[in-house]
């Protein structure tokens, strides 16, 4: 079953190919990851599947009913708007304390509810749109470089916490980040971006893949690498949890 | 009881900020107030042509303070700034009603109640159409809130939501219109965007929520319009702007009791 899919689709924005003839589909529970370098369309490709851009040509299909969540790469809340986390949580609508508890906890939050939104720190601000995005039980969490602002203990520990939502909620993911080595160690399939896409398979298929190297040089043998490392690392990490 | 003209100008005042007071509150978050000062100045257009035609004043300013809405579409789409366009739109509007009133004789004196306000001199019929209005706009805000609230938080927030962005926009600025009419008697043209702003701004001292913020700002504006005609009353002041200065008086407090406070 696909839950989302794009056949073909392009997108023109000042006489400029920003995607071209991009084709992907999206099955539940399965870990999508968009790389690319700037420029290669990611963001736009995201903004198409939500529906907030229309594609020049091709279509985008949804499963019926569609849930998404969305997690927007950065999200500006004007300083004129007094907004709580839990009224935050709220929208687009309201929510039981319940789910909002639950929700919070998932993205790996506790008692932030009474905070201003306005007040909280970089890595509790992107968790608590992770909160928000999955409180519906969304078909599909879609992120947008979730992890801008954030350091790289720190986007490590969210890519972790995206797993956990995933195996939770059971929902698909989809992602767009310039992150290559922490990205990929969560990824089930990354899909390589450049306006159109030039290779797509699981991590080590598209790390090896040439158009992929072409993109982000050699050096990124070593990412490979640095993928192995962490994930090797996250195990590490888990046993010692359980163990504790 | 609403034979007394002071009785009516005090609920006329009373309707108009209900209204301003929430609807302010969006003008503030979505950074709205030259937007909201343009159709302002549309509705001296406005009452211009309603003169001209013997329209009703109301019907006059709804409809050129969308038209100038549209306008500004058209040329922000066309690629002018948002701000030179509106900076455009609103003295053009402006000049060119004044300029259509002068060809009008006997009409100039009926102008400066727009430009002004005349509160105490609102009839039966005008309370009806500036409550009506309020009744409107306040419905309108109360049912469309959540997703008024989402898409100005954030456009690809609301789109994968389901809500389109642009709709909701449009949406508010039908209800700018409908406020500027009702609130033209009240304080008139010249001084709408100050009862959108000014309670909004105050009540933002006080409020932890978006709600918060909108009671604030109904309950700020509330108190300009009784202090306001008040003070009109006892000093012999024009009452519009007395209101205004009685909400810039409230703002005033409402920024250092915030700074006590913290």
């Amino acid at each position: 079953m696909t839950l989302l899919a794009a056949e073909k689709v392009a997108f023109r924005y000042g006489g400029h190919n920003v995607l071209d003839r991009v084709t992907l589909a999206l099955v539940p529970g399965e870990i999508v990851t968009i790389v690319g370098p700037n420029g290669s369309g990611k963001s736009t490709l995201l903004r198409v599947l939500i529906g907030a851009l229309k594609p020049s040509s091709g279509a985008v299909t949804r499963a019926k009913g569609l849930k998404i969540g969305y997690v927007p790469q950065k999200l500006h809340i004007d300083q004129s708007m007094p907004l709580t986390v839990r009224r935050f949580l709220d929208l687009p609508k309201r929510v039981s304390d319940h789910d909002a508890c639950q929700a919070l906890e998932t993205a790996g939050l506790t008692d932030l509810g009474q905070r201003q939104m306005a007040g909280l720190s970089g890595g509790q601000f992107q968790r608590v749109l992770l909160a928000r995005a999955i409180i519906g039980r969304p078909d599909v969490l879609m992120l947008d470089e979730a992890t801008q602002g954030l350091d790289q203990p720190g986007s490590a520990s969210f890519y972790r916490q995206i797993e956990a939502v995933r195996t939770e909620l059971d929902c698909a993911v989809l992602m767009v980040s310039h992150e290559l080595h922490v990205v990929m160690s969560a990824s089930d399939r990354v899909i390589c971006l450049n306006g159109h896409v030039c290779c797509e398979g699981t991590p080590e298929v598209v790390s090896a893949a040439p158009a992929y190297r072409e993109l982000f040089g050699t050096g990124t043998g070593g990412a490979l690498a640095l993928y192995r490392h962490d994930h090797d690392h996250h195990h590490h990490d888990h046993s010692h949890e359980a163990a504790e | 009881m609403l034979d007394d003209f002071v009785v009516r100008g005090v609920l006329a005042a009373l309707g108009a900020v209900l209204a301003t007071g929430v609807l302010g509150c969006f003008v503030v978050w979505r950074r709205m107030a030259y937007f909201g000062d343009a159709m302002a100045h549309a509705a001296v257009l406005g009452v211009a042509l309603s003169l001209a035609f013997s329209l009703s004043i109301y019907v006059g300013v709804i409809i050129t303070a969308l038209c100038i809405a549209l306008i500004f579409i058209q040329l922000t789409d066309a690629g002018q700034t948002a701000d030179a366009a509106l900076g455009v739109l609103a003295h053009t509007a402006l000049a060119l009603g004044l300029v259509i009133v002068s060809l009008l004789s006997g009409a100039k004196l009926s102008l400066s109640a727009y430009l002004f306000g005349s509160v105490l001199s609102v009839g039966i019929t005008d309370l009806a159409v500036i409550w009506g209005g309020a009744l409107v706009v306040l419905g309108v805000l109360w049912w469309q809130w959540s997703d008024l609230l989402t898409a100005t938080l954030s456009p690809d927030l609301a789109y994968a939501a389901g809500i389109d962005p642009r709709r909701k926009e449009l949406l508010l600025t039908v209800l700018l219109a409908l406020v500027v009419a009702v609130a033209i008697k009240v304080v008139g043209a010249l001084l709408i965007t100050a009862l959108l702003i000014i309670p909004a701004s105050a009540a933002r001292q006080f409020a932890r929520t978006p709600e918060g913020m909108a009671v604030a700002a109904m309950i700020a504006g509330a108190l300009a319009a009784l202090l306001g005609t008040q003070g009109s009353l006892m000093f012999d002041t024009p009452t519009g702007p007395s209101i205004v200065v009685a909400a810039a008086g409230i703002f005033t407090v409402s920024i250092i009791a915030g700074r006590l406070r913290s």
